[in-house]
């Protein structure tokens, strides 16, 4: 089943909204994290809807206007929220209060905000698109089971147009949580720098939607033709998943232009990946994607925008991979990892 | 009652993120739901939360909450009969 | 096509305890035992009659999070019950849903973490995500293939059935084992007390005298095979999923619209899909929370879709109380039950219908009934709405 991006918005770490650049001159973070560039939300949202709104929320609802704005579809015959940890920050104010206040007077707001749904269920609202809403949440396969939703139901009814996306928040007890877990590299004063050390990640956020239809058209900026998902494959399997994907996907391992690695920075959690990339792919450039956005559930989603803005572009952004020397680019191969537990396959095609 | 009436738009402001409004912006006798203020019920509960919190006083029924919160004056004469002595 | 089923809840650790509890109309709803709570005294609730410990121990886990040893519980019943020689042998899935995943041990880890940053024990946090929660599942049950996790609050575990029959449908995956868990936990207990429409007695869904939900807590799973497994597995499924769909009201972040137009629009698409009328379904099983918002507004939307013919209808919430994103799961065994069982279920301590409706729900258990197609219903905050139909297979 092939769809076809028609729009995408994309708040990131990065400069990825209000212009056509496409990451010419990178921003690099010092520390552990990676915040995302936000918008002025006043524009996206009105003053009185915004007022309970989360952060979280806020990105969420304006990259899916960004997406929808791009692709001229102003109502989507459905909204697909992909999300591993949720809203974190309301969840973290409620649990904070219950505990603090032994639970007695709780403000309810946080808990309503705190479920993950939230975020598709505000766009649905502030839409009023009364149309299929679902929110997936399983850790870093959240967007692929989002985008494998939208192309079971685009098999369906090819004519619809549906809005997909991922999204994740750091907040500052998530982030103090997951340190303590000793996945994140400390003293680091430049970002992009990710690859030249083998210990530790960034933790990174972000929000990427999509507005994606069965049909083709003029202005499509890429196709998703294929995905799958492996959870703790050994080398081999992992080995034959991408073969096998590629295979039914009609692509041989040489039509592959260029692989789009989720490497995190972290030799351990990246064995499986880079041997994947050297022993498969000799000849292919590799690129990489997780200096600029950081480690999150569905960074597969940033993966998934910058493979369909390099398509469209028929340009690698230097920092993406200095290997790519100007051949037409046709089929990009999305591998994500996630600490080396969840993987992802996502194939892109030029339109 | 002046002052109290002046508090709880300072409170109500706070408790409600309602930053795009000062407190002189809330008529004494305006009606804060729907055509008023355009409050909803998810409001009418965090209201109930400040008055516990700022007055100690406890509302378990919500069901009175549309009477009670009509305008910031009868919150503040509601208030007035029922704060803990 | 529904191979298995398997469910625990209140009113029983397994279908025969059950089925025995709804024919004896012994409702699980009482004081809290287990959680650690202020309320403890004063809310009733819908608990699961063991300790996780207890529950550790049958499931021969280690004390994971609660949520988790529910679902592991149920979806080996529902395995169980499937008679697939193995699974391995299938392009099988596990998709589940959850609402509160590892909460019941990220409040544990919580007090110690606010007085102190650096303190509360790490193992109590690593399975909070929703998403690990099936993962501890498929673990236990022995699925490593496509794996997936909704929270779509209290619609959660319908909208996983749906997800699974798409899937099968398009012939992505051979065997589907879908449903979904939630575990009692005192963030979802004090969310809904904020939110005020906790009822400190019994709940009363459909009454007109009803006062709020009890929350519950459980899992509800099913085995969804394809044609092809039935036969090569020589399984005689009763039943199939023969309609669904999914919509949202866009009305309100917590509140249903007084005339149901989302939950209207889930009914009404899903008997679409399906190709049967009004006529066809036998029974509802309501969402039936007990709430005086959802109660008027399913109600509501019943009336105009049923109009003057209406299947029998009961809410099992009133025997479970609310189990949020497992209820889905949970009242979709039950469905399955009442096609097998040719039985409907009582809705319990209805006395009066809501005098701008007038439904009358079955109040009593009956059986030896024809029961050929059941629609379920389940809504949650946000303003997500599913509907699902079984129907039972013609020999």
């Amino acid at each position: 089943m092939t769809i076809y991006i028609k729009g995408m918005g994309n708040i990131s770490p990065q400069r990825t909204w209000g212009s056509d650049d496409l990451l010419s001159s990178p921003l690099s973070y010092a520390g552990d994290k990676l915040s995302c560039v936000e918008p002025d939300y006043a524009s996206f949202i009105d003053a009185k809807q915004i007022r309970r709104m989360s952060r979280v929320i806020k990105m969420g609802i304006a990259s899916a206007a960004m997406a929808m704005k791009e692709a001229s579809v102003p109502m989507p015959d459905g909204i697909i929220t992909a999300t591993g940890y949720g809203c974190l920050e309301d969840t973290g104010v409620f649990l904070s209060k219950m505990v603090g206040n032994r639970e007695e007077a709780l403000n309810p707001t946080p808990f309503i905000q705190s479920t993950h749904n939230t975020i598709g269920s505000q766009i649905a609202l502030l839409l009023q698109c009364q149309a299929y809403n679902q929110t997936y949440t399983h850790n870093a396969f959240s967007f692929e089971n989002a985008l494998l939703d939208a192309m079971l139901q685009l098999s369906e009814a090819p004519r619809r147009s549906l809005l997909a996306g991922g999204i994740d928040e750091i907040t500052g007890q998530s982030h103090e949580i997951q340190s303590r877990f000793g996945i994140f590299r400390k003293q680091s004063n430049n970002s992009l720098q990710l690859f030249s050390e083998r210990s530790g990640t960034f933790h990174g956020e972000g929000s990427a939607f999509f507005v994606l239809s069965g049909t083709p058209g003029e202005n499509d900026i890429a196709s998703v033709n294929a995905l799958t998902s492996v959870y703790k494959p050994s080398y081999a399997e992992l080995t034959e998943a991408v073969r096998n994907f590629l295979s039914q996907a009609g692509v041989t391992l040489t039509d592959v232009d260029l692989v789009l690695s989720g490497k995190s920075g972290d030799a351990l959690s990246d064995g499986h990946i880079n041997r994947v990339c050297g022993d498969l792919f000799t000849t292919t450039p590799v690129g990489a994607f997780k200096h600029l956005c950081g480690e999150y559930p569905v960074a597969s989603a940033f993966g998934c925008w910058l493979a369909a803005r390099m398509l469209k572009a028929q340009r690698v952004p230097e920092i993406v991979t200095p290997q790519y020397e100007g051949q037409q680019l046709k089929n990009i191969l999305l591998i994500n990892q996630y600490f080396g537990t969840h993987y992802s396959l996502i194939l892109l095609k030029a339109c | 009652m002046e002052q109290l009436m002046g508090n709880l738009k300072r409170q109500i402001i706070e408790a409600l993120n309602l930053k795009h409004l000062k407190p002189e912006d809330i008529g004494d006798d305006q009606p804060l739901f729907v055509e008023g203020l355009g409050l909803d019920s998810i409001d009418a509960l965090e209201l109930i939360v400040l008055l516990q919190q700022h007055y100690s006083i406890k509302i378990e029924n919500p069901q009175e909450g549309p009477k009670i919160f009509r305008s910031v004056k009868t919150i503040a004469e509601y208030i007035t009969a029922h704060k803990p002595a | 096509m529904v191979a298995g089923t398997g469910v625990i809840s209140a009113i029983g650790n397994s279908l025969p305890e059950t089925l025995h509890a709804f024919q004896q109309k012994k409702s699980g709803i009482g004081a809290i035992t287990q959680l650690e709570t202020l309320h403890k005294n004063v809310l009733p609730v819908g608990e699961v009659k063991l300790s996780t410990e207890q529950l550790a121990k049958i499931t021969k886990q280690p004390t994971i999070t609660r949520t988790a040893l529910l679902g592991i519980h149920a979806a080996r019943e529902a395995i169980a019950s499937a008679g697939i020689s193995s699974l391995k042998k299938w392009r099988t899935g596990l998709i589940s849903a959850t609402t509160v995943g590892g909460m019941d041990r990220t409040e544990d880890f919580f007090q110690p973490f606010l007085q102190n940053p650096s303190q509360g024990r790490l193992r109590d946090v690593v399975h909070h995500a929703c998403g690990s929660t099936t993962e501890l599942i498929a673990e236990a049950i022995g699925v490593n293939g496509f794996l997936s996790t909704i929270n779509t609050a209290c619609s959660s575990s319908v909208n996983s059935i749906m997800l699974a029959s798409r899937l099968i449908r398009q012939g992505l995956l051979d065997v589907v084992v879908a449903g979904g868990t939630d575990a009692l936990t005192k963030f979802t207990l004090n969310g809904f007390n904020s939110l005020m429409i906790l009822d400190k007695e019994p709940c009363r869904p459909f009454d007109a005298t009803r006062n709020g939900l009890n929350l519950g807590e459980g899992a509800g799973f099913l085995v969804l095979v394809s044609e092809t497994v039935a036969a090569r597995e020589k399984i005689e499924a009763i039943c199939h999923v023969s309609g669904f769909a999914n919509t949202n009201d866009a009305y309100h972040q917590t509140a249903s619209s007084p005339e149901g137009r989302g939950s209207f629009a889930a009914m009404q698409q899903s008997l679409e899909v399906s190709g049967l009328s009004t006529d066809d379904i036998d029974y509802i099983n309501l969402h039936g929370t007990g709430t005086v918002n959802n109660d008027q507004s399913e109600g509501t939307a019943i009336n105009r879709l049923f109009s003057d013919k209406k299947p029998k209808l009961s809410s099992t919430k009133s025997f479970t109380g609310h189990t949020l994103g497992a209820c889905g799961g949970i009242e979709a065994v039950f469905s399955v039950m009442a096609i097998r069982h040719g039985c409907v279920f009582p809705n319990l301590r209805f006395q009066q219908p809501m005098p701008e409706l007038g439904i009358v729900p079955q109040v009593e258990f009956e059986s030896g009934l024809k029961i050929r197609n059941v629609m379920s219903n389940s809504f949650g905050f946000g303003g997500n709405c599913s509907s699902i139909i079984f129907s039972q297979i013609q020999r």
